[in-house]
């Protein structure tokens, strides 16, 4: 029955905690908007497209941070077989996905305007992309099993072997691309970051990581109404026609098939 | 107004940029929030069915948990 | 130790009594490669220039490409499930299963890789570091994919998810492979690289086991 207390603890911890969060996501994010768009100098030197910076940094800080977070979920799970550990993994993922495209994507839109080139193959913008390439292989292997547990289990093993294959990664890129330097004079640094530009970029990343805590908590919420639903259809309790959603099924293809016919 | 939107002509870039991060934010928050509804509203099917089916025994085991 | 030297024994003979695995690993190697010429034209220079790149990328796709049988097989008859309640250790097991995965596909590799590289005129004295490069990087392409070939057991369209999820994680043996080859050919000395995938091999070699039979008892649970 442990297995059903768990989830009740979380959603006693989290429930006074979601409003106040999500109010100060929407403050975070409001004000860092402004102080972004607004009220904030133009780089004398990259004008005003230094403004995608204060996205796209940030959305670069969240691809890592969610994977850090989803190896901690990992070896958490293998160490206590915490089952919250392996649902915390699953939904931190797509918001991790999520945030390393933005990344890629902005930088493209930063880049274009600034070097004349959406793409150069950058030690870390080829690092973003790996990094995305194994959110999307996760995302795929914790999807691909018929029973959603194993899948999270599974998940939580590559979690942690890409973890410790990141650094590695990271390490062979930069080899790779002192030892090809790009033929155009590409000067990837940012803009050293002045202290008018300092307060929107603080303000976008706390008013992210804020954002993906609200996500988790709601999509950790999602993850075990459905892994009630599967216990409550396993449990033998309902034979196929009497649950709802196939009734509900049933009476859609009714409907269709009197659609069909006519 | 105009200049704000132009941002140094940039504006294409910068503006697209923000809404698509805001887009994809958005678009996944929903999606959390209606997948988090319709399962919520399942489970709750279920779970009536279930009491309307056991209605003594699923009382007492619920408080004993 | 017995344990090892009968699951090597095994896996190579049912490996050898098939015999088509190893000789479509080759084929398919040989096949891929024969692509890049026709894909970028037939200029000597050219071919020449990318032939270590295109060699290294296709050993990855036709290692990974028999990735799924080391574990599928005996998944499905359930003789896996006896090798995780046997005495010996399963890490061990599973380091013959790579052993004889990596005898009967990476080794192949090795000896067809000097073919392919005199078709793509690649310069002699990048042979040898061809193929010292390839013998510690293929092991380790098998070590890496047999942690992905555990996790997809029972998973739906395994084979193409089995790609996804290791690939990403050969990239660092693609670069290091492909730079000491390069190296070799500019004449500088491809010592560094040869080491750090002799580093990459021994940290495969030393962690890859027991995540691959952690990932084998969970499919088993």
């Amino acid at each position: 029955m442990h297995r059903f207390a768990k989830p009740s603890v979380f959603l006693k911890f989290t429930a006074p905690i979601l409003p106040w969060l999500s109010v100060l996501t929407a403050i975070l994010i409001a004000a860092g908007l402004y102080f972004s768009l607004i009220g904030s100098p133009v780089d004398y030197q990259q004008g005003h497209t230094v403004r995608i910076m204060y996205i796209h940094v940030p959305a670069a800080w969240m691809g890592l941070f969610c994977y850090v977070g989803m190896a901690i979920c990992g070896a958490m799970s293998l160490i206590w077989k915490h089952p919250l550990a392996d649902i915390c993994a699953r939904a931190t993922a797509p918001v991790g996905a999520t945030f390393t495209a933005l990344c890629l994507i902005t930088g493209s839109l930063w880049g274009e305007p600034m070097w004349g080139t959406w793409w150069v193959w950058d030690a870390r913008l080829t690092s973003m992309l790996i990094l995305l390439f194994l959110y999307l292989g996760y995302m795929a292997l914790v999807n691909a099993f018929d029973d959603p547990e194993r899948g999270s289990k599974a998940g939580s093993a590559l979690a942690l072997v890409g973890a410790v294959n990141v650094p590695i990664v990271k390490f062979s890129v930069d080899w790779w691309n002192t030892l090809h330097q790009p033929a155009s004079i590409v000067r990837m640094d940012g803009p050293a970051v002045d202290p008018s530009m300092q307060l929107p970029l603080a303000l976008m990343i706390l008013g992210f990581t804020c954002y993906y805590f609200v996500l988790l908590i709601l999509r950790v919420r999602l993850e075990l109404n459905e892994r009630r639903i599967r216990a409550l259809h396993l449990s033998g309790m309902f034979d196929e026609t009497a649950t709802p959603a196939a009734a509900k099924d049933k009476a859609y293809e009714a409907g269709h098939n009197a659609e069909a016919k006519q | 107004m105009s200049e704000f939107f132009s941002m140094g002509g940039y504006g294409s870039y910068i503006w697209a940029s923000y809404g698509l991060t805001a887009l994809a934010m958005i678009v996944l928050l929903i999606a959390t929030l209606r997948g988090l509804r319709s399962s919520r509203i399942e489970r709750d099917q279920l779970e009536a069915v279930l009491q309307s089916r056991r209605p003594r025994r699923t009382k007492k085991t619920q408080k004993a948990s | 130790m017995n344990g090892f030297l009968a699951i090597l024994r095994r896996d190579l003979s049912l490996a050898l009594r098939q015999g088509a695995d190893s000789v479509m690993v080759v084929a398919f190697f040989i096949v891929t490669t024969t692509l890049f010429p026709f894909g970028v034209g037939p200029e000597v220079n050219i071919l020449a220039r990318i032939a270590s790149g295109v060699i290294w990328v296709s050993a990855l796709l036709a290692a990974m490409l028999s990735l799924e049988r080391v574990f599928q097989a005996d998944y499905e008859d359930g003789s896996l499930e006896l090798l995780t309640l046997s005495p010996v250790s399963l890490e061990l097991l599973i380091l013959g299963k790579v052993l004889a995965h990596w005898l009967t596909t990476g080794l192949p590799l090795i000896i067809a890789a000097p073919l392919m590289a005199v078709m793509l005129n690649m310069d002699q004295n990048g042979f040898a570091i061809l193929m010292i490069a390839m013998l510690l990087g293929t092991p380790a392409l098998s070590l890496i994919g047999a942690i992905g070939a555990a996790l997809i057991l029972g998973a739906r369209r395994g084979g193409v998810l089995v790609s996804l999820l290791v690939l990403p994680l050969y990239i660092p043996v693609l670069i290091f492979g492909a730079g000491a080859v390069e190296a070799a050919l500019l004449g500088i000395s491809a010592t560094a690289q040869l080491q750090i995938m002799a580093a990459i091999l021994l940290l495969t070699l030393a962690a890859a086991p027991f995540a691959t039979a952690h990932a084998v008892r969970q499919a088993m649970e």
